[in-house]
């Protein structure tokens, strides 16, 4: 049936390009938040670079050194499903999530020791920053906040994915899907990509 | 012939049946009924405003109540009314048909997008039942953050969720155009309105994810007591509006394109001809979005930007107007030695181009810098924004509607009552509108309770307009419901229009087509017209 | 009653506005001109059931819309350039001019003249003599509008912004808030007083409070406990005043900054952003301290000694 077979080449095409839309408008979302970022850095930088000392430099390069290999083990998920090899999909993807949790337990631990450090904006701020660092920590948690929930988000489609490739005999038919989850994955790490830097580097040695 | 043929309405009755659909043209009809009822709720509080504004005194509700009415009036016009229109109800339905295909790209994330508008909906509506919100439409910072005490959270969330609604409505149809054309249906053979979808659902999708963030950041610093837009800690209101506006002025694009879209459909029809300039219009479109993004300082030339962000504002704003006059002067092309016939959906077209012009050549007034130093924040911009948003889109969606209604319904509206209400809705817009550029250039401020005496003749005139124009949009609520029973059966091609949707039966059955259409011609292929003489239907 | 179609105008600039308005008038009303007259044309000569030559013509399509995207361009250009020029006009103050200060506040604005005389509500001006207002913003933003005068600016919390104008014909003008501020924002209105210069000064003489806009500063200056580090006289060391407006200042990181009205603004709200070169960070921020109104009076006082020569040079 070429017609029937032309329809799934249309719809796998339309598939990607619809989450490569998606990832558009994602760049968008974070935009506003880089573009606030940047402004006020102009406006305040010596605060800045101040505040930045305050981030935890070693939670910060543990975290990159993570995401960065959940996105290596998602790269083999995808190839894995490629070559149809469910045992191996299974297996890269537990990788992945596993990776993405340990992720969040160190920020849990990181965000811990940011509260005791009086590091959320407020009457209550830690009293060594100088008053517009309070716009680069406001920053920090809506940031890193909005990327973890990304992250969540991201968990959640590995393990329904992880869950119908269990369930199916032939991980072939969401080959796709597993290759458009690590499309997403791949953009959440990149976006930490470019938090690291601004949040935890810039401005440390100034 | 079966008399009554299996189609997308008849197929199921079931309640369940349309809560579930994943169909483009029951999701079209299920946007149309629920902004119908936004729409209802804003024109209500439009009318208690413009009663209000009969006196110069503010007699008729408190100044606060005043405020939450043009914020309710703002909100809904603009979200769950302006965006969702044309895009949504016209779009949904006509978008896959016309380009041959048996549904958009993603049928069950166009449910989701209405869902998502429902709830967005819902809790705007929840906030309004609260006790309203009194910040304006474009929620400024530090009043919406600091020191409103309406339910500004409650609002922001609605339009917060109903904005993800929109992205995925636009990143649908994105893919839905550029990968499920039908064979031989080529960018260039596209009927107009297909282009002018694409260029709203490029706006659709990256822009609202900026006012998504924007809002989100006004909420949490509402909650939070502090944030980045808030002086006291160093933060800028101005870069509130800044971002807000990224939105803003690329989602007026979104309030005006698809009108466009469907005036080049309606006006190569009733002039029995293929449209002027087809690739000049079809460009000016993506011209339009594209330009329409580096615009939006124009809203802010008195908020203390530099004043050479401003002058580079005002020279973009005069360019993005170019494109807006080549349409024009193609439609107004497109009529000569057409053969003109007017039908209500082409006095609608033509009133179209009569409010637009007016709306667009007002834009100019206020593109120029010292012009709009006096009035900006007056009636003139509430008049101008009116004449594009209502003379504009409104006009085309009447005109859309009146115009595919045979193929969404299956049945004729009264064509005398269609043209009865188009020249209504005309003469009673402008009555409405006109005066109010008088009263910006004389001074009056917009969203003001009460005003100076030396205001009120244009107010009343106004106000005495709105009630003519209530009545432009009362009609054909009443004779299109009253069609769906008794108005005549439509045959597939009525108007005997070119475009793949008239090439289907009215209602269209459930897939569209039984088998994917080719096509072999440019869109708007009317067959030549005759010389010197009688040259009615081909 | 005002004239029923045009506010009056009683500014220098009111009548370059008014000009480039009635330019763009007549332009458009050529423009629906050109568009209505054929398009009426076409649709009653080619109405369907009418004898009409219908065969179709081969026309230049693209040099058609070529002429009809170039024209339009360039008309554009000149009316960006009129705008932009008098835009620019509008927004740059001559020298001399004499400087308000205007605070807003929900919902009333507050003026106070050079000479220390309070107005809420009213503004009392000499016709005939360029006028700065000064404005700041107590809490949400608004926007001072003088439709007389053709301008307006939004006055911003968190930061000064000026607005300028020279008022050319003695009479009574409304001034209004046209940025949205709450409740009462239609209520944030007055009026500007435009008097001969004879009675100005009377004015001015008639409602003259004990201090000047400068005396109340140097006032606030003392109380507020600044004149213990910065009068000459101190023993803690603290940059002067003296010659300090609009004079360079050299920053402890290296770099210079203009004294302007900004600068002051933020030294005083939050010193320790900018320390100025051999010195510490020894004052506490005001930020939360101190009114609008009193900051303003504090900077006309810094003004005021600014021809005066610094004890010490740093």
């Amino acid at each position: 049936m070429p017609e029937q077979n032309q329809i799934v080449a249309q719809q796998r095409e339309a598939a990607t390009l619809g989450m490569w839309a998606f990832l558009a408008t994602e760049v968008l979302f974070f935009g506003g938040l880089f573009v606030s970022y940047t402004v006020y850095r102009h406006f305040y930088f010596a605060d800045f670079a101040a505040a930045s000392r305050h981030t935890d430099v070693t939670f910060g390069t543990i975290n990159s050194i993570i995401l960065l290999t959940s996105s290596f083990t998602m790269a083999l998920a995808v190839r894995a499903a490629k070559m149809a090899s469910q045992r191996l999909v299974s297996r890269h993807l537990l990788l992945t999530i596993f990776l993405g949790i340990f992720f969040l337990v160190i920020k849990g631990f990181e965000y811990h020791k940011d509260i005791v450090d009086h590091l959320i904006p407020g009457p209550h701020f830690n009293a060594e920053i100088p008053l517009h660092g309070q716009i680069f920590f406001y920053l920090y948690w809506i940031m890193t906040g909005l990327h973890g929930v990304h992250i969540i988000i991201g968990l959640a489609i590995m393990s329904i994915l992880l869950g119908l490739n269990a369930r199916r005999t032939a991980s072939l038919k969401n080959s796709q899907a597993i290759e458009l989850a690590g499309l997403y994955w791949h953009f959440v790490d990149i976006v930490w990509l470019y938090l690291y830097p601004l949040l935890y580097l810039v401005g440390r040695h100034a | 012939m079966n008399p009554n043929p299996v189609n997308y309405l008849n197929t199921d009755y079931t309640i369940k049946s349309w809560l579930l659909t994943t169909d483009h043209k029951r999701i079209g009809i299920l946007y149309l009924c629920s902004i119908l009822i936004f729409f209802a709720i804003a024109v209500y509080a439009a009318a208690l405003m413009r009663l209000e504004l009969l006196t110069p005194a503010g007699d008729l509700v408190l100044s606060d109540t005043y405020n939450k009415l043009f914020t309710i009036h703002g909100v809904l016009m603009v979200w769950f009314f302006l965006i969702p229109s044309i895009p949504s109800v016209l779009g949904n339905f006509l978008v896959p048909l016309m380009i041959g295909a048996r549904d958009v790209a993603f049928p069950k994330l166009n449910l989701l997008s209405w869902y998502l508008f429902m709830v967005g909906g819902f809790f705007t509506l929840h906030a309004v039942i609260l006790g309203g919100v009194d910040t304006g439409w474009t929620f400024y910072t530090p009043y919406s953050s600091t020191y409103s005490n309406t339910h500004v959270i409650e609002m922001a969330l609605g339009i917060f969720i109903a904005g993800f609604g929109s992205i995925l409505t636009g990143l649908n149809f994105l893919i839905t155009i550029q990968k499920m054309r039908t064979p031989g249906l080529t960018w260039f053979r596209l009927p107009l309105f297909i282009w002018s979808m694409y260029a709203t659902s490029i706006i659709l999708v990256l822009a609202t994810p900026v006012l998504a963030i924007t809002l989100l950041l006004m909420g949490i610093e509402r909650i939070w007591g502090i944030g980045i837009f808030n002086p006291k800690l160093g933060g800028d209101p101005v870069l509130f509006q800044h971002l807000f506006w990224f939105y803003s002025h690329p989602a007026v694009y979104i309030m005006i394109l698809p009108g466009m879209g469907v005036i080049s459909e309606i006006i190569p029809c009733f002039s029995r001809k293929k449209i002027f300039g087809y690739k000049f219009v079809a460009c000016s479109s993506v011209a339009i979005a594209v330009i329409g993004f580096l615009v939006w300082g124009h809203h802010m030339f008195v908020s203390s930007q530099s004043i050479y962000a401003g002058i580079t504002f005002s020279l973009l704003s005069f360019l993005v107007s170019i494109p807006s006059a080549i349409k024009v002067f193609n439609w107004t092309a497109t009529l000569y030695r057409g053969s003109i016939s007017f039908e209500a959906p082409m006095l609608y077209a033509t009133g179209f181009i009569g409010l637009f012009v007016i709306g667009g050549l007002t834009g100019l007034f206020l593109a120029t810098l010292a012009v709009d130093v006096h009035v900006h924040g007056t009636y003139f911009v509430v008049a101008h924004f009116h004449y594009i948003m209502v003379g504009g889109m409104v006009t085309a969606f009447m005109g859309g509607i009146h115009y595919w209604w045979p193929k969404i319904t299956g049945r004729l509206y009264p064509e005398k009552w269609g043209q009865f209400s188009a020249i209504i809705l005309f003469v009673g817009f402008n009555l409405t509108f006109f005066p109010q550029f008088i009263l910006g250039y004389l001074g009056m401020p917009r969203r003001v309770h009460d005003y100076a005496p030396e205001f009120q003749i244009y107010n009343v005139i106004s106000t005495a307009g709105a009630t003519i124009l209530g009545l432009g949009y009362l009609l054909p609520i009443i004779y299109l419901t009253w069609s769906l029973k008794n108005g005549k059966r439509a045959d597939a091609n009525p108007w005997s229009a070119t475009g793949l949707e008239w090439k289907t039966a009215s209602p269209p059955p459930e897939h569209n087509f039984a088998k994917p259409p080719v096509v072999t011609e440019d869109a708007y292929n009317y067959p030549p017209l005759g010389k010197a003489k009688e040259a009615g239907d081909a | 009653m005002n004239a029923a179609f045009f506010p009056k105008a009683a500014s220098t600039v009111a009548g370059q506005t008014d000009h480039l308005y009635f330019a763009l008038l007549g332009f458009s009303v050529l423009m629906l001109a050109l568009i209505f007259v054929p398009m009426v044309f076409f649709l009653y000569r080619y109405r369907r059931g009418a004898k009409a030559d219908r065969t179709p013509l081969r026309l230049p399509t693209t040099y058609i819309e070529i002429t009809w995207t170039v024209i339009p361009i360039f008309i554009a250009f000149a009316f960006f350039a009129g705008g932009a020029t008098v835009f620019f006009n509008e927004e740059v103050a001559p020298a001399d001019a004499m400087e308000m200060n205007v605070v807003g506040k929900q919902w009333m604005w507050k003026i106070q003249h050079p000479e220390g005389n309070r107005e809420i509500n009213e503004l009392h001006l000499p016709v005939n003599r360029a006028v700065k207002l000064t404005m700041g913003s107590e809490d949400v933003i608004h926007s001072f509008y003088v439709p007389a005068f053709r301008i307006k600016q939004d006055v911003i919390p968190g930061r000064f912004t000026t607005e300028w104008f020279q008022p050319t014909q003695v009479g009574t003008y409304h001034f209004y808030c046209s940025e949205y501020c709450g409740v009462n924002h239609s209520k944030m209105d007055g009026n500007v007083i435009v008097m001969t210069a004879a009675d100005y000064q009377d004015w001015l003489a008639h409602g003259r409070t004990s201090e000047t806009l400068a005396q109340s500063g140097e006032a606030l200056f003392r109380t507020l406990g600044c004149s213990g580090c910065h009068a000459p006289t101190a023993t803690v060391h603290a940059p002067p005043m003296e010659g300090l407006y609009e004079n360079k200042v050299p920053l402890s990181d290296g770099t210079f900054v203009r004294a302007d009205d900004k600068y002051l603004r933020d030294s005083i709200l939050i010193p320790s952003a900018q320390i100025v070169a051999g010195y510490t960070s020894a004052m506490p921020a005001y930020a939360g301290h101190i009114r609008e109104e009193e900051l303003l009076q504090l900077i006309a006082y810094i003004k005021s000694v600014a021809k005066e020569i610094p004890p010490h040079l740093p």
